[in-house]
């Protein structure tokens, strides 16, 4: 039985036929993360506990008495926290941190019976897009081929690598202004960022609190909305947690969902290259051929959406990160001094990329330059929700590109920090305005490296973005296998 | 904008963050860079515009400020470099 190429929804199918138990699963993962270590998917296996629970598992599945997501072992990106494991947010600062409780979204999907793999790298703090600010190194492309090292995006570069590596059957990453749909585009699987406020927050290192949304990453659609239907939920812990009925996005999965499809002129600029063009107007085909009707439309302020998110961002980041003191947990650079403590600690304990924002964002809140910059970009804000908002009252979904390229070479950007935000050009809009988006695989680009195109829905309505992506998964085709 | 040198000592202290006298121009010229790059917003006619801080229609709930948990200072203190009776050890702050 090939074991490697396997979907979630496969693996249940087999589990529950008793064709595997879940022991033999998740060990064969765990032999296939130890074997696969240079892609440097993972900044720890959780091997001992892994296997017990797997037992666990099998003892339910002979009882009749399995959860959803019963003896699925999946990766979870170390940025979310997990009851006496380590917990790093790939920085030296949380390089000995075990928090003592659980995020509330791992915690739902234990209670649903999956298994805890192992923790994915991701850039230092979620703050990247290409996954070489993390403290332990960046983690490769399993597509990198001609012994060159490419880049699986970022900042949940881990989670996609070992999902797009077979090292994974899924994984969970989060998004901010792009870091679940970005690399799950380089890395050819499919990333889902949930509408805000449909994941709980509580437990998930802060990065910037008005952005930051919890998702799966996965090899179909179907496991996405498997893996959708145990994370999400109501949370009295996050005071942004969206109380709304149970959710069914795998029992509600259409593939002939009849659609307004809307492409948003502003997308389409020069410096997108021809073979995305091209690839986007097959994906039109395929929707046209499903009888979904294509809508141009109007997002005009989307040229502004980037340096919004880089104020608003960097601003809710600076205040976040203030909680690294070196007092109550995280490193600590001791001193005679509390500010030279501090100083010492902060230096010490954070990286290039999140000093560089930290600054930023004290920068755009300090007296004087609060209204011209930080003010200035809640306005600007506004106007991108209001342009969503507009282009929704003629369309059910927004169809465009994840990213205006394949994925780069690692050094090749890591110096000039603009030329690596605008990666996100045509994801950081999105996150502004907190809607639903996924990113779906649709072929290769002339480099074989894959190409993923992003779905865009209203507000919770994640059921029409998934019926969507199965539209173009099922005619894309694309193949799963790496190289 | 230019963040000149002397902005950058500033903003490095507001951000508890210690910069080396060699590092001073690098990252002024990186930050003046990023500033000025964002400061494309300005194009954008914001006149009674309501600003926006959580994206969501979803109004934020209130609750009773009741106690509901307690007797965690084990845990609570569990990751602190630096412990004492209970206590976080700080360096001494008041003169």
């Amino acid at each position: 039985m090939d074991l490697k190429n396997i979907s979630l929804e496969e693996c249940l199918k087999l589990l529950k036929k008793k064709k595997i138990s879940s022991k033999e699963l998740t060990a064969f993962y765990l032999k296939e993360a130890e074997a696969n270590k240079d892609l440097n998917a993972y900044i720890s296996l959780n091997s001992d506990n892994a296997i017990k629970s797997a037992e666990e598992s099998d003892k339910r599945i002979s009882t009749n008495t399995s959860r959803p997501l019963e003896g699925i072992p999946i990766a979870i990106k170390d940025l979310f926290c997990t009851k006496d494991i380590s917990t790093t947010a790939a920085s030296k600062m949380l390089n000995d941190f075990k928090p003592t409780y659980e995020s509330t979204v791992t915690q739902n999907l234990w209670d649903a019976g999956a298994i805890l793999l192992g923790k994915t790298n991701l850039d230092e703090f979620a703050m990247g897009s290409s996954n070489e600010t993390s403290f332990f190194g960046a983690s490769i492309n399993p597509w990198s081929k001609d012994n060159k090292k490419y880049v699986p995006g970022g900042s949940s570069g881990g989670s996609a690598a070992a999902v797009s590596g077979n090292i994974a059957i899924a994984a969970t990453g989060t998004d901010t202004g792009g870091s679940i749909r970005q690399p799950a585009s380089y890395c050819g699987i499919v990333g889902l960022k949930p509408t805000y406020g449909r994941c709980s927050r509580w437990g998930i290192v802060s990065f910037a609190s008005s952005l930051d949304q919890a998702g799966p990453m996965t090899k179909t659609v179907n496991d996405a909305a498997l893996m959708l239907d145990v994370m999400a939920g109501y949370d009295k812990k996050d005071s942004t947690s969206a109380n709304l009925e149970k959710t069914n996005f795998y029992k509600n999965l259409k593939n002939n969902k009849k659609l307004r499809i809307g492409i948003p002129k502003q997308y389409k600029n020069d410096q997108l290259n021809d073979e995305i063009i091209k690839l986007w107007d097959l994906g039109i085909e395929y929707f046209k051929k499903n009888n979904c009707e294509i809508v141009e439309i109007d997002l005009p302020h989307t040229e502004y959406a980037l340096a919004t998110y880089y104020i608003i961002s960097s601003a809710e980041a600076s205040s976040n990160l203030a909680r690294y003191d070196g007092i109550r947990y995280g490193l600590r650079n001791n001193s005679e001094n509390i500010n030279d403590l501090y100083e010492q600690t902060r230096s010490d304990g954070f990286g290039e990329e999140v000093k560089r924002r930290i600054m930023i964002g004290t920068y755009v809140l300090s007296a004087g330059y609060y209204d011209a910059y930080y003010l200035k970009a809640q306005k600007v804000r506004s106007k991108i929700i209001n342009d969503f908002k507009k282009a929704f009252e003629k369309v059910d979904i927004i169809f465009t590109p994840t990213a205006p390229s394949d994925a780069f070479e690692e050094g090749s950007k890591i110096d000039d920090p603009i030329q690596m935000y605008l990666n996100d050009v045509f994801t950081v809009p999105v996150s502004l305005a907190g809607l639903p988006a996924i990113s779906i695989p649709m072929g290769l680009s002339s480099n074989d490296l894959p190409l993923g195109f992003q779905i865009i829905g209203k507000s919770f309505d994640e059921d029409s973005v998934l019926s969507a992506a199965k539209i173009i998964e099922e005619n894309a085709n694309f193949k799963k296998e790496v190289g | 904008m230019d963040i000149d040198k002397k902005l950058v000592k500033k903003i490095a202290t507001l951000s508890k963050v210690k910069i080396e006298e060699t590092e001073v121009e690098r990252i002024s010229k990186d930050l003046s860079k990023i500033i000025t790059w964002v400061e494309k917003l300005n194009e954008v006619d914001t006149k009674d515009v309501t600003p926006v801080a959580n994206p969501s229609d979803i109004k934020i709930p209130f609750r009773e400020d009741e106690i509901n948990d307690g007797k965690i200072e084990d845990k609570i203190l569990k990751n602190a470099p630096e412990k004492k009776a209970g206590y976080f050890v700080v360096p001494k702050v008041v003169e």
